[in-house]
Protein backbone atom coordinates (compact mmCIF):
# COMPACT_ATOMS: atom_id res chain seq x y z
CA UNK A 1 0.00 0.00 0.00
CA UNK A 2 1.26 3.22 -0.80
CA UNK A 3 1.16 6.19 1.57
CA UNK A 4 -0.14 4.11 3.82
CA UNK A 5 0.48 6.89 6.44
CA UNK A 6 -2.55 8.79 5.11
CA UNK A 7 -4.46 6.10 4.20
CA UNK A 8 -5.13 3.51 7.18
CA UNK A 9 -5.87 7.01 9.12
CA UNK A 10 -8.31 7.80 6.11
CA UNK A 11 -9.92 4.25 6.21
CA UNK A 12 -9.85 4.53 10.30
CA UNK A 13 -12.03 7.84 10.59
CA UNK A 14 -14.21 6.55 8.19
CA UNK A 15 -15.28 3.44 9.41
CA UNK A 16 -15.40 5.49 12.87
CA UNK A 17 -18.01 7.56 11.16
CA UNK A 18 -20.04 5.34 9.40
CA UNK A 19 -20.16 3.10 12.98
CA UNK A 20 -21.04 6.56 14.91
CA UNK A 21 -24.46 4.89 15.98
CA UNK A 22 -23.26 1.73 17.29
CA UNK A 23 -20.08 3.29 19.43
CA UNK A 24 -21.87 6.32 20.58
CA UNK A 25 -24.74 3.41 21.75
CA UNK A 26 -22.15 1.00 23.21
CA UNK A 27 -22.97 -0.10 26.95
CA UNK A 28 -26.34 2.41 26.98
CA UNK A 29 -29.13 0.56 27.84
CA UNK A 30 -31.76 1.38 25.69
CA UNK A 31 -35.42 2.34 27.30
CA UNK A 32 -39.26 1.35 26.40
CA UNK A 33 -41.54 4.72 26.88
CA UNK A 34 -44.29 3.66 29.14
CA UNK A 35 -46.66 6.47 29.19
CA UNK A 36 -49.26 5.97 31.77
CA UNK A 37 -52.49 5.32 30.87
CA UNK A 38 -55.90 6.65 31.89
CA UNK A 39 -57.47 4.14 34.61
CA UNK A 40 -60.91 5.12 34.32
CA UNK A 41 -61.48 5.16 31.20
CA UNK A 42 -61.63 2.41 28.33
CA UNK A 43 -60.89 3.73 24.75
CA UNK A 44 -59.17 6.82 23.15
CA UNK A 45 -60.74 8.51 20.49
CA UNK A 46 -59.75 6.49 18.09
CA UNK A 47 -57.96 2.68 18.14
CA UNK A 48 -55.03 2.48 20.28
CA UNK A 49 -52.97 1.71 17.01
CA UNK A 50 -54.23 4.61 15.37
CA UNK A 51 -54.16 6.68 18.04
CA UNK A 52 -49.70 5.84 18.32
CA UNK A 53 -49.88 6.48 14.34
CA UNK A 54 -51.69 9.47 13.55
CA UNK A 55 -52.41 11.70 16.87
CA UNK A 56 -50.80 14.57 15.17
CA UNK A 57 -52.79 14.34 12.16
CA UNK A 58 -55.91 14.18 14.23
CA UNK A 59 -54.95 17.19 16.59
CA UNK A 60 -54.37 19.01 13.21
CA UNK A 61 -57.69 18.03 11.88
CA UNK A 62 -59.12 19.18 15.27
CA UNK A 63 -57.63 22.26 15.27
CA UNK A 64 -58.26 23.06 11.59
CA UNK A 65 -61.88 22.71 11.93
CA UNK A 66 -62.10 24.49 15.37
CA UNK A 67 -60.20 27.41 14.59
CA UNK A 68 -61.05 27.83 10.68
CA UNK A 69 -64.39 26.45 10.06
CA UNK A 70 -65.66 26.80 14.21
CA UNK A 71 -67.00 23.17 14.39
CA UNK A 72 -66.03 21.54 17.44
CA UNK A 73 -67.68 17.97 17.56
CA UNK A 74 -65.79 14.96 16.01
CA UNK A 75 -67.32 12.02 15.21
CA UNK A 76 -65.32 9.13 15.77
CA UNK A 77 -65.22 6.07 13.43
CA UNK A 78 -67.90 4.54 16.20
CA UNK A 79 -69.94 7.60 15.79
CA UNK A 80 -69.13 8.76 19.27
CA UNK A 81 -69.17 12.70 19.34
CA UNK A 82 -66.46 14.12 21.07
CA UNK A 83 -65.70 17.95 21.61
CA UNK A 84 -62.65 18.51 19.67
CA UNK A 85 -60.20 20.15 21.86
CA UNK A 86 -56.65 19.75 23.28
CA UNK A 87 -56.59 21.10 26.70
CA UNK A 88 -60.28 19.97 27.63
CA UNK A 89 -60.36 16.68 25.99
CA UNK A 90 -56.98 15.07 25.36
CA UNK A 91 -56.17 15.87 29.00
CA UNK A 92 -59.06 15.17 30.63
CA UNK A 93 -58.37 11.57 30.26
CA UNK A 94 -54.73 11.75 30.13
CA UNK A 95 -54.30 14.04 33.17
CA UNK A 96 -50.59 14.69 32.98
CA UNK A 97 -48.78 15.58 29.72
CA UNK A 98 -45.40 14.76 31.70
CA UNK A 99 -46.80 11.39 32.14
CA UNK A 100 -47.67 10.50 29.50
CA UNK A 101 -47.35 12.60 26.01
CA UNK A 102 -43.77 14.06 26.81
CA UNK A 103 -42.91 10.16 27.79
CA UNK A 104 -42.77 9.13 24.14
CA UNK A 105 -41.98 12.87 22.90
CA UNK A 106 -38.91 12.83 24.60
CA UNK A 107 -38.17 9.24 23.40
CA UNK A 108 -38.32 10.09 19.64
CA UNK A 109 -37.25 13.72 20.17
CA UNK A 110 -40.54 15.65 19.17
CA UNK A 111 -41.15 18.82 20.45
CA UNK A 112 -44.81 20.01 19.81
CA UNK A 113 -45.07 23.73 20.51
CA UNK A 114 -48.52 23.45 21.30
CA UNK A 115 -47.89 24.12 24.99
CA UNK A 116 -46.63 27.84 23.97
CA UNK A 117 -50.06 28.71 24.29
CA UNK A 118 -52.58 25.42 25.24
CA UNK A 119 -52.05 24.74 29.05
CA UNK A 120 -51.11 21.50 30.41
CA UNK A 121 -53.10 20.29 33.31
CA UNK A 122 -49.73 20.03 35.37
CA UNK A 123 -49.83 23.92 34.83
CA UNK A 124 -53.22 24.46 35.57
CA UNK A 125 -52.86 22.88 38.67
CA UNK A 126 -49.93 25.11 39.93
CA UNK A 127 -52.38 28.61 39.00
CA UNK A 128 -54.43 27.07 41.58
CA UNK A 129 -52.47 26.78 44.25
CA UNK A 130 -49.50 29.49 45.25
CA UNK A 131 -47.05 28.85 43.02
CA UNK A 132 -48.61 31.43 40.48
CA UNK A 133 -45.33 33.28 40.38
CA UNK A 134 -42.63 30.93 38.61
CA UNK A 135 -44.99 29.64 36.67
CA UNK A 136 -46.04 33.19 35.13
CA UNK A 137 -42.66 34.00 34.43
CA UNK A 138 -41.75 30.77 32.89
CA UNK A 139 -45.01 31.32 31.00
CA UNK A 140 -43.86 34.89 29.80
CA UNK A 141 -40.52 33.45 29.19
CA UNK A 142 -41.76 30.89 27.01
CA UNK A 143 -42.97 33.10 23.27
CA UNK A 144 -45.63 31.92 21.34
CA UNK A 145 -43.54 30.30 18.54
CA UNK A 146 -46.18 30.22 15.99
CA UNK A 147 -50.44 30.42 15.98
CA UNK A 148 -52.81 29.05 13.57
CA UNK B 1 -33.16 2.59 -22.15
CA UNK B 2 -30.76 3.09 -19.21
CA UNK B 3 -33.70 5.57 -17.39
CA UNK B 4 -36.26 3.10 -18.08
CA UNK B 5 -34.26 -0.09 -16.76
CA UNK B 6 -33.37 1.68 -13.61
CA UNK B 7 -37.18 2.92 -13.23
CA UNK B 8 -38.06 -0.86 -13.20
CA UNK B 9 -35.41 -2.26 -11.40
CA UNK B 10 -36.94 0.54 -8.51
CA UNK B 11 -40.20 -0.28 -8.88
CA UNK B 12 -39.42 -4.02 -8.61
CA UNK B 13 -37.82 -3.23 -5.43
CA UNK B 14 -41.44 -1.53 -4.61
CA UNK B 15 -42.92 -4.84 -5.20
CA UNK B 16 -40.75 -7.07 -3.48
CA UNK B 17 -41.08 -5.37 -0.51
CA UNK B 18 -44.98 -5.41 -0.46
CA UNK B 19 -45.22 -8.97 -1.21
CA UNK B 20 -42.11 -9.76 1.28
CA UNK B 21 -43.46 -8.17 4.37
CA UNK B 22 -47.22 -7.13 2.89
CA UNK B 23 -48.61 -10.48 1.94
CA UNK B 24 -45.69 -13.19 3.49
CA UNK B 25 -45.07 -11.09 6.14
CA UNK B 26 -41.48 -11.51 6.26
CA UNK B 27 -40.45 -8.69 8.70
CA UNK B 28 -37.61 -10.49 9.88
CA UNK B 29 -35.69 -10.64 6.39
CA UNK B 30 -36.71 -6.99 5.07
CA UNK B 31 -36.12 -5.42 8.63
CA UNK B 32 -33.30 -7.33 10.20
CA UNK B 33 -31.12 -9.58 7.81
CA UNK B 34 -31.16 -7.02 5.11
CA UNK B 35 -30.11 -4.02 6.20
CA UNK B 36 -27.08 -5.67 8.61
CA UNK B 37 -26.24 -7.12 5.69
CA UNK B 38 -26.21 -4.08 3.80
CA UNK B 39 -24.36 -2.27 6.07
CA UNK B 40 -21.95 -4.94 6.20
CA UNK B 41 -21.26 -4.66 2.13
CA UNK B 42 -20.86 -1.04 2.46
CA UNK B 43 -18.40 -1.50 5.14
CA UNK B 44 -16.27 -3.91 4.25
CA UNK B 45 -16.45 -2.86 0.19
CA UNK B 46 -16.00 0.78 1.05
CA UNK B 47 -12.62 -0.62 2.92
CA UNK B 48 -11.93 -2.69 0.24
CA UNK B 49 -11.87 0.00 -2.43
CA UNK B 50 -10.18 2.15 -0.52
CA UNK B 51 -7.25 -0.52 0.00
CA UNK B 52 -7.29 -1.23 -3.89
CA UNK B 53 -6.96 2.05 -4.71
CA UNK B 54 -4.08 2.82 -2.36
CA UNK B 55 -2.08 -0.06 -4.05
CA UNK B 56 -2.16 1.39 -7.06
CA UNK B 57 1.18 3.38 -7.48
CA UNK B 58 1.32 6.88 -9.13
CA UNK B 59 4.23 7.30 -11.06
CA UNK B 60 3.83 10.91 -12.04
CA UNK B 61 2.60 14.06 -10.65
CA UNK B 62 -0.92 14.30 -13.06
CA UNK B 63 -2.14 17.37 -10.74
CA UNK B 64 -4.82 18.67 -12.52
CA UNK B 65 -4.06 22.64 -12.91
CA UNK B 66 -5.80 25.68 -14.10
CA UNK B 67 -3.24 28.28 -13.11
CA UNK B 68 0.37 29.63 -12.75
CA UNK B 69 2.32 27.20 -11.10
CA UNK B 70 5.02 27.81 -8.80
CA UNK B 71 7.87 29.98 -10.88
CA UNK B 72 10.16 32.75 -9.98
CA UNK B 73 9.39 35.16 -7.28
CA UNK B 74 8.43 38.04 -9.36
CA UNK B 75 5.38 35.86 -11.07
CA UNK B 76 1.99 35.87 -9.44
CA UNK B 77 0.99 31.95 -8.83
CA UNK B 78 -2.31 31.02 -7.84
CA UNK B 79 -1.86 28.74 -4.63
CA UNK B 80 -5.27 27.21 -5.44
CA UNK B 81 -4.79 26.43 -8.89
CA UNK B 82 -1.95 24.70 -8.91
CA UNK B 83 -1.15 23.75 -5.47
CA UNK B 84 2.39 23.79 -4.53
CA UNK B 85 2.51 21.77 -1.42
CA UNK B 86 0.84 19.53 1.01
CA UNK B 87 -1.10 22.52 2.66
CA UNK B 88 -2.43 23.87 -0.52
CA UNK B 89 -3.23 20.85 -2.06
CA UNK B 90 -5.43 19.96 1.14
CA UNK B 91 -7.15 23.63 1.61
CA UNK B 92 -7.79 23.14 -2.31
CA UNK B 93 -9.15 19.71 -1.62
CA UNK B 94 -11.74 20.87 1.48
CA UNK B 95 -13.32 23.81 -1.10
CA UNK B 96 -13.54 20.78 -3.52
CA UNK B 97 -15.24 18.46 -1.32
CA UNK B 98 -17.21 21.41 0.72
CA UNK B 99 -17.90 23.89 -2.23
CA UNK B 100 -18.00 21.68 -5.57
CA UNK B 101 -15.64 24.64 -6.58
CA UNK B 102 -14.60 22.30 -9.66
CA UNK B 103 -18.51 21.93 -10.62
CA UNK B 104 -18.59 25.77 -10.27
CA UNK B 105 -16.19 26.22 -13.21
CA UNK B 106 -18.83 24.41 -15.32
CA UNK B 107 -19.25 25.73 -19.10
CA UNK B 108 -21.77 25.06 -21.34
CA UNK B 109 -21.07 25.37 -24.95
CA UNK B 110 -23.69 26.38 -27.27
CA UNK B 111 -23.89 27.21 -30.95
CA UNK B 112 -25.71 30.28 -31.71
CA UNK B 113 -25.82 31.25 -35.45
CA UNK B 114 -21.94 30.10 -37.17
CA UNK B 115 -20.71 30.72 -33.33
CA UNK B 116 -19.75 28.56 -30.69
CA UNK B 117 -20.39 29.84 -26.84
CA UNK B 118 -19.25 28.76 -24.17
CA UNK B 119 -21.14 30.36 -21.01
CA UNK B 120 -20.63 29.61 -17.44
CA UNK B 121 -23.87 27.33 -16.23
CA UNK B 122 -24.05 27.55 -13.07
CA UNK B 123 -26.95 25.09 -12.82
CA UNK B 124 -25.18 21.82 -12.02
CA UNK B 125 -23.35 23.25 -9.27
CA UNK B 126 -26.57 24.65 -7.88
CA UNK B 127 -28.37 21.28 -8.43
CA UNK B 128 -25.02 19.41 -6.61
CA UNK B 129 -24.52 20.92 -3.96
CA UNK B 130 -28.41 21.71 -2.87
CA UNK B 131 -28.57 18.17 -3.24
CA UNK B 132 -25.55 16.77 -1.24
CA UNK B 133 -25.99 19.38 1.29
CA UNK B 134 -29.76 18.42 1.99
CA UNK B 135 -29.06 14.67 1.87
CA UNK B 136 -26.17 15.44 4.52
CA UNK B 137 -28.49 17.20 6.83
CA UNK B 138 -31.14 14.38 6.61
CA UNK B 139 -28.90 11.69 7.10
CA UNK B 140 -27.75 13.78 10.58
CA UNK B 141 -31.42 14.46 11.85
CA UNK B 142 -31.61 10.33 11.79
CA UNK B 143 -29.23 10.29 14.53
CA UNK B 144 -31.97 10.81 16.52
CA UNK B 145 -33.29 7.40 15.96
CA UNK B 146 -30.33 6.02 16.53
CA UNK B 147 -28.58 7.99 20.49
CA UNK B 148 -31.13 8.18 23.49
CA UNK B 149 -30.87 10.81 24.51
CA UNK B 150 -30.51 12.70 21.46
CA UNK B 151 -27.85 14.85 21.06
CA UNK B 152 -28.67 18.89 21.08
CA UNK B 153 -27.33 19.90 17.92
CA UNK B 154 -29.42 17.03 16.24
CA UNK B 155 -32.03 18.28 18.31
CA UNK B 156 -31.28 22.28 17.28
CA UNK B 157 -30.59 21.01 13.26
CA UNK B 158 -34.42 19.12 13.35
CA UNK B 159 -36.03 22.51 14.59
CA UNK B 160 -34.29 24.47 12.02
CA UNK B 161 -35.11 22.64 9.45
CA UNK B 162 -38.88 21.97 10.32
CA UNK B 163 -38.47 26.33 10.87
CA UNK B 164 -41.60 26.76 8.72
CA UNK B 165 -43.80 25.10 10.66
CA UNK B 166 -45.63 23.81 7.90
CA UNK B 167 -48.37 21.01 8.49
CA UNK B 168 -48.26 19.04 11.75
CA UNK B 169 -45.43 16.95 11.42
CA UNK B 170 -43.76 19.90 10.19
CA UNK B 171 -42.39 19.90 6.90
CA UNK B 172 -38.55 19.56 6.81
CA UNK B 173 -36.73 22.21 4.19
CA UNK B 174 -34.38 20.05 3.33
CA UNK B 175 -37.18 17.55 2.04
CA UNK B 176 -38.88 19.78 0.27
CA UNK B 177 -34.32 20.95 -1.67
CA UNK B 178 -33.70 17.43 -1.86
CA UNK B 179 -36.70 16.69 -3.76
CA UNK B 180 -36.32 19.73 -5.77
CA UNK B 181 -32.67 19.25 -6.27
CA UNK B 182 -33.00 15.07 -7.22
CA UNK B 183 -35.98 16.32 -10.11
CA UNK B 184 -33.05 19.20 -11.89
CA UNK B 185 -30.82 16.51 -11.88
CA UNK B 186 -32.92 14.12 -13.69
CA UNK B 187 -34.88 16.13 -16.28
CA UNK B 188 -30.89 17.72 -16.66
CA UNK B 189 -30.04 14.01 -18.31
CA UNK B 190 -33.61 13.49 -20.24
CA UNK B 191 -33.42 16.94 -21.94
CA UNK B 192 -30.09 17.34 -23.20
CA UNK B 193 -29.65 15.12 -25.98
CA UNK B 194 -25.54 14.33 -25.39
CA UNK B 195 -26.52 13.58 -22.02
CA UNK B 196 -29.00 11.74 -22.65
CA UNK B 197 -27.45 10.07 -24.97
CA UNK B 198 -23.92 9.51 -22.68
CA UNK B 199 -26.28 8.51 -19.53
CA UNK B 200 -26.39 4.84 -18.90
CA UNK B 201 -28.42 2.96 -16.40
CA UNK B 202 -25.79 3.10 -13.87
CA UNK B 203 -26.21 7.06 -13.83
CA UNK B 204 -30.00 6.89 -13.45
CA UNK B 205 -30.31 4.28 -10.72
CA UNK B 206 -28.71 6.18 -7.83
CA UNK B 207 -30.86 8.77 -9.01
CA UNK B 208 -33.99 7.14 -8.28
CA UNK B 209 -33.12 4.61 -5.54
CA UNK B 210 -32.30 7.78 -3.71
CA UNK B 211 -36.10 9.45 -5.08
CA UNK B 212 -37.38 6.10 -3.64
CA UNK B 213 -35.94 6.48 -0.47
CA UNK B 214 -36.90 10.40 0.04
CA UNK B 215 -40.44 9.19 -1.21
CA UNK B 216 -41.08 6.90 0.68
CA UNK B 217 -39.94 8.81 4.03
CA UNK B 218 -41.78 11.47 3.15
CA UNK B 219 -44.99 9.56 2.60
CA UNK B 220 -43.97 8.13 5.96
CA UNK B 221 -44.17 11.34 7.87
CA UNK B 222 -47.19 13.13 6.07
CA UNK B 223 -49.36 10.29 4.73
CA UNK B 224 -49.35 6.72 5.49
CA UNK B 225 -48.31 7.29 9.37
CA UNK B 226 -46.15 4.67 11.20
CA UNK B 227 -45.90 4.74 14.76
CA UNK B 228 -42.52 6.77 15.55
CA UNK B 229 -42.25 5.37 18.52
CA UNK B 230 -42.11 1.61 17.78
CA UNK B 231 -39.65 2.89 15.02
CA UNK B 232 -37.67 4.07 17.32
CA UNK B 233 -37.47 0.85 19.87
CA UNK B 234 -36.57 -0.97 16.61
CA UNK B 235 -33.48 1.84 15.42
CA UNK B 236 -31.89 1.55 18.87
CA UNK B 237 -32.98 -2.47 18.83
CA UNK B 238 -30.18 -2.33 15.61
CA UNK B 239 -27.69 -0.60 17.11
CA UNK B 240 -27.84 -2.93 20.43
CA UNK B 241 -27.58 -6.05 18.61
CA UNK B 242 -30.95 -7.11 19.88
CA UNK B 243 -33.51 -5.83 17.16
CA UNK B 244 -37.01 -6.78 16.76
CA UNK B 245 -38.40 -6.35 13.58
CA UNK B 246 -41.81 -3.22 14.32
CA UNK B 247 -45.32 -3.87 13.78
CA UNK B 248 -45.83 -1.39 11.36
CA UNK B 249 -46.45 -0.17 7.44
CA UNK B 250 -45.35 -1.41 4.68
CA UNK B 251 -44.25 1.95 3.77
CA UNK B 252 -41.33 1.62 6.53
CA UNK B 253 -39.82 -1.44 5.00
CA UNK B 254 -39.95 0.00 1.88
CA UNK B 255 -38.06 3.05 3.28
CA UNK B 256 -35.35 0.62 5.27
CA UNK B 257 -35.00 -1.62 1.82
CA UNK B 258 -34.33 1.56 -0.42
CA UNK B 259 -31.94 2.32 2.43
CA UNK B 260 -30.16 -0.91 2.29
CA UNK B 261 -30.23 -1.32 -1.52
CA UNK B 262 -28.29 2.09 -1.71
CA UNK B 263 -25.85 1.42 1.32
CA UNK B 264 -25.12 -2.42 -0.86
CA UNK B 265 -24.71 -0.69 -4.29
CA UNK B 266 -22.49 2.23 -2.72
CA UNK B 267 -18.88 0.59 -3.19
CA UNK B 268 -20.04 -1.15 -7.17
CA UNK B 269 -21.27 1.98 -8.28
CA UNK B 270 -20.07 5.31 -9.39
CA UNK B 271 -21.24 6.76 -5.43
CA UNK B 272 -17.87 5.50 -4.33
CA UNK B 273 -16.80 9.24 -5.39
CA UNK B 274 -17.54 9.61 -1.91
CA UNK B 275 -14.36 8.70 -1.19
CA UNK B 276 -12.81 8.63 -4.62
CA UNK B 277 -12.44 12.16 -4.42
CA UNK B 278 -9.55 11.98 -1.76
CA UNK B 279 -7.92 9.49 -3.96
CA UNK B 280 -7.55 11.35 -7.33
CA UNK B 281 -3.91 11.64 -8.43
CA UNK B 282 -5.37 14.60 -10.60
CA UNK B 283 -6.38 16.52 -7.19
CA UNK B 284 -4.57 15.11 -4.40
CA UNK B 285 -1.02 15.44 -4.98
CA UNK B 286 0.82 18.92 -5.27
CA UNK B 287 2.09 20.36 -8.31
CA UNK B 288 6.21 20.82 -7.29
CA UNK B 289 7.62 18.23 -10.60
CA UNK B 290 9.90 21.03 -11.11
CA UNK B 291 11.32 21.53 -7.77
CA UNK B 292 11.22 18.54 -6.42
CA UNK B 293 13.07 15.02 -7.71
CA UNK B 294 9.98 12.33 -7.19
CA UNK B 295 10.55 8.57 -6.18
CA UNK B 296 9.88 6.69 -9.96
CA UNK B 297 7.60 3.82 -9.86
CA UNK B 298 7.91 1.23 -7.35
CA UNK B 299 8.35 -1.09 -10.24
CA UNK B 300 11.65 0.68 -11.60
CA UNK B 301 14.37 -1.23 -11.06
CA UNK B 302 18.20 0.04 -12.13
CA UNK B 303 18.58 -1.35 -15.21
CA UNK B 304 22.05 -3.36 -15.74
CA UNK B 305 24.17 -1.09 -17.78
CA UNK B 306 27.50 -2.82 -19.16
CA UNK B 307 30.20 -0.17 -19.41
CA UNK B 308 33.04 -0.23 -22.99
CA UNK B 309 35.37 -1.58 -20.61
CA UNK B 310 33.52 -4.49 -19.27
CA UNK B 311 32.33 -5.40 -23.03
CA UNK B 312 35.72 -4.78 -24.11
CA UNK B 313 36.36 -7.56 -21.70
CA UNK B 314 34.06 -10.20 -22.18
CA UNK B 315 35.00 -10.13 -26.22
CA UNK B 316 38.14 -9.49 -25.70
CA UNK B 317 39.83 -12.48 -27.20
CA UNK B 318 38.04 -12.00 -30.45
CA UNK B 319 38.86 -8.46 -30.48
CA UNK B 320 42.62 -9.53 -30.16
CA UNK B 321 41.98 -12.49 -33.08
CA UNK B 322 40.99 -9.66 -35.57
CA UNK B 323 43.51 -7.53 -34.39
CA UNK B 324 41.18 -4.89 -33.19
CA UNK B 325 42.83 -2.35 -30.76
CA UNK B 326 42.57 -2.93 -26.95
CA UNK B 327 41.70 0.09 -25.37
CA UNK B 328 44.55 0.29 -22.37
CA UNK B 329 42.81 2.67 -19.94
CA UNK B 330 40.52 -0.15 -18.48
CA UNK B 331 43.52 -1.77 -17.30
CA UNK B 332 45.50 1.18 -16.29
CA UNK B 333 44.03 2.31 -13.06
CA UNK B 334 42.24 0.46 -10.35
C1 LIG C 1 -62.05 9.33 26.85
C2 LIG C 1 -60.75 9.48 27.34
C3 LIG C 1 -59.65 9.79 26.32
C4 LIG C 1 -59.55 10.89 25.51
C5 LIG C 1 -60.52 12.04 25.34
C6 LIG C 1 -58.32 10.77 24.80
N1 LIG C 1 -57.70 9.59 25.16
FE1 LIG C 1 -55.97 8.90 24.41
N2 LIG C 1 -56.22 7.17 25.40
C7 LIG C 1 -57.25 6.90 26.28
C8 LIG C 1 -57.13 5.52 26.71
C9 LIG C 1 -58.06 4.80 27.68
C10 LIG C 1 -56.01 4.99 26.03
C11 LIG C 1 -55.50 3.55 26.10
C12 LIG C 1 -56.20 2.81 24.99
C13 LIG C 1 -55.96 1.32 25.00
O1 LIG C 1 -55.18 0.86 25.80
O2 LIG C 1 -56.56 0.69 24.12
C14 LIG C 1 -55.45 6.03 25.24
C15 LIG C 1 -54.36 5.89 24.41
C16 LIG C 1 -53.75 6.94 23.75
C17 LIG C 1 -52.53 6.85 23.04
C18 LIG C 1 -51.69 5.60 22.88
C19 LIG C 1 -50.81 5.45 24.08
C20 LIG C 1 -50.02 4.18 24.09
O3 LIG C 1 -49.15 4.08 24.94
O4 LIG C 1 -50.25 3.30 23.26
C21 LIG C 1 -52.26 8.09 22.54
C22 LIG C 1 -51.05 8.51 21.72
C23 LIG C 1 -53.34 8.94 22.94
N3 LIG C 1 -54.23 8.22 23.67
C24 LIG C 1 -53.42 10.28 22.59
C25 LIG C 1 -54.57 11.02 22.77
C26 LIG C 1 -54.77 12.31 22.18
C27 LIG C 1 -53.75 13.07 21.36
C28 LIG C 1 -56.01 12.68 22.50
C29 LIG C 1 -56.74 13.95 22.05
C30 LIG C 1 -56.88 14.05 20.64
C31 LIG C 1 -56.58 11.66 23.33
N4 LIG C 1 -55.65 10.64 23.46
C32 LIG C 1 -57.84 11.70 23.89
C33 LIG C 1 -58.23 7.78 26.69
C34 LIG C 1 -58.49 8.98 26.08
C1 LIG D 1 -47.05 6.48 22.28
C2 LIG D 1 -46.22 7.63 22.37
C3 LIG D 1 -46.85 9.03 22.30
C4 LIG D 1 -47.75 9.58 23.14
C5 LIG D 1 -48.35 8.94 24.38
C6 LIG D 1 -48.02 10.89 22.66
N1 LIG D 1 -47.28 11.12 21.52
FE1 LIG D 1 -47.37 12.80 20.38
N2 LIG D 1 -46.00 12.02 19.17
C7 LIG D 1 -45.44 10.76 19.26
C8 LIG D 1 -44.57 10.55 18.14
C9 LIG D 1 -43.76 9.28 17.90
C10 LIG D 1 -44.62 11.69 17.36
C11 LIG D 1 -43.95 11.93 16.01
C12 LIG D 1 -42.56 12.33 16.14
C13 LIG D 1 -41.96 12.46 14.80
O1 LIG D 1 -42.56 12.19 13.77
O2 LIG D 1 -40.84 12.85 14.81
C14 LIG D 1 -45.53 12.59 18.03
C15 LIG D 1 -45.84 13.85 17.52
C16 LIG D 1 -46.75 14.68 18.09
C17 LIG D 1 -47.12 15.96 17.56
C18 LIG D 1 -46.54 16.57 16.28
C19 LIG D 1 -45.30 17.34 16.57
C20 LIG D 1 -44.13 16.94 15.78
O3 LIG D 1 -43.10 17.58 15.97
O4 LIG D 1 -44.17 15.98 15.00
C21 LIG D 1 -48.04 16.49 18.39
C22 LIG D 1 -48.72 17.82 18.25
C23 LIG D 1 -48.26 15.54 19.44
N3 LIG D 1 -47.46 14.45 19.22
C24 LIG D 1 -49.14 15.72 20.47
C25 LIG D 1 -49.31 14.83 21.51
C26 LIG D 1 -50.12 15.09 22.66
C27 LIG D 1 -50.88 16.34 22.90
C28 LIG D 1 -50.01 13.98 23.44
C29 LIG D 1 -50.63 13.75 24.81
C30 LIG D 1 -52.04 13.87 24.89
C31 LIG D 1 -49.17 13.03 22.78
N4 LIG D 1 -48.76 13.58 21.61
C32 LIG D 1 -48.86 11.78 23.26
C33 LIG D 1 -45.65 9.84 20.23
C34 LIG D 1 -46.56 10.00 21.28
C1 LIG E 1 -49.81 30.76 19.35
C2 LIG E 1 -50.54 30.04 20.35
C3 LIG E 1 -50.95 28.62 20.00
C4 LIG E 1 -50.14 27.56 19.70
C5 LIG E 1 -48.62 27.53 19.61
C6 LIG E 1 -51.00 26.43 19.50
N1 LIG E 1 -52.30 26.80 19.67
FE1 LIG E 1 -53.91 25.64 19.44
N2 LIG E 1 -55.12 27.21 19.80
C7 LIG E 1 -54.72 28.48 20.10
C8 LIG E 1 -55.88 29.30 20.21
C9 LIG E 1 -55.87 30.78 20.54
C10 LIG E 1 -57.01 28.49 19.96
C11 LIG E 1 -58.46 28.86 19.95
C12 LIG E 1 -59.12 28.40 21.19
C13 LIG E 1 -60.62 28.35 21.05
O1 LIG E 1 -61.19 29.04 20.21
O2 LIG E 1 -61.18 27.59 21.80
C14 LIG E 1 -56.49 27.17 19.73
C15 LIG E 1 -57.28 26.06 19.47
C16 LIG E 1 -56.82 24.80 19.28
C17 LIG E 1 -57.65 23.62 19.15
C18 LIG E 1 -59.14 23.55 19.20
C19 LIG E 1 -59.74 24.11 20.48
C20 LIG E 1 -59.20 23.59 21.78
O3 LIG E 1 -59.77 23.90 22.81
O4 LIG E 1 -58.23 22.87 21.80
C21 LIG E 1 -56.83 22.57 19.00
C22 LIG E 1 -57.22 21.08 18.83
C23 LIG E 1 -55.48 23.07 19.03
N3 LIG E 1 -55.51 24.42 19.19
C24 LIG E 1 -54.39 22.26 18.90
C25 LIG E 1 -53.11 22.76 18.91
C26 LIG E 1 -51.97 21.93 18.69
C27 LIG E 1 -52.00 20.41 18.44
C28 LIG E 1 -50.89 22.72 18.76
C29 LIG E 1 -49.44 22.32 18.60
C30 LIG E 1 -49.10 21.65 17.39
C31 LIG E 1 -51.35 24.06 19.03
N4 LIG E 1 -52.70 24.05 19.09
C32 LIG E 1 -50.54 25.16 19.20
C33 LIG E 1 -53.41 28.91 20.25
C34 LIG E 1 -52.30 28.15 19.99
Amino acid sequence: MHDAGKVIPGIIAFVLFVTVPFWTNFGKAAPKPQPELPKEYKKCVESKEFMRREHMKLLRKWRYDVVRNNMRVYINSEGRLINMSLQNECLRCHTSKKKFCDVCHDYVAAHPYCWNCHIPPEEKKGWATKEVKSLTEEASSKQPASHH
Amino acid sequence: MGAVFALVTVLAFVIVVYVGVGIAGLRGLFGIVIPYAAFLVFLIGMVYRMIEWAKIPVPFRIVTTCGQQKSFRWVKRSRLESPYNNFEVVLRMILEVFAFRSLFRNLKAEIKGPNLIYGSYKWLWLGAIAFHYAFFTILLRHFRFFSYPVPEPIQILDQIDSFFHIGLPHLYMTDVVILAALTFLFLRRLADPKLRYISLASDYLPLFMIYGLVISGILMRHFFKVDVTQVKEFTLGLVHFHPKAPQVGVIFYIHIFFLSALMAYFPFSKLVHMLGVFFSPTRNLANNSRAVRHQPAPWWKKPKFKTYCEWQEEFKEQLIESGQPIDEDCYEKK
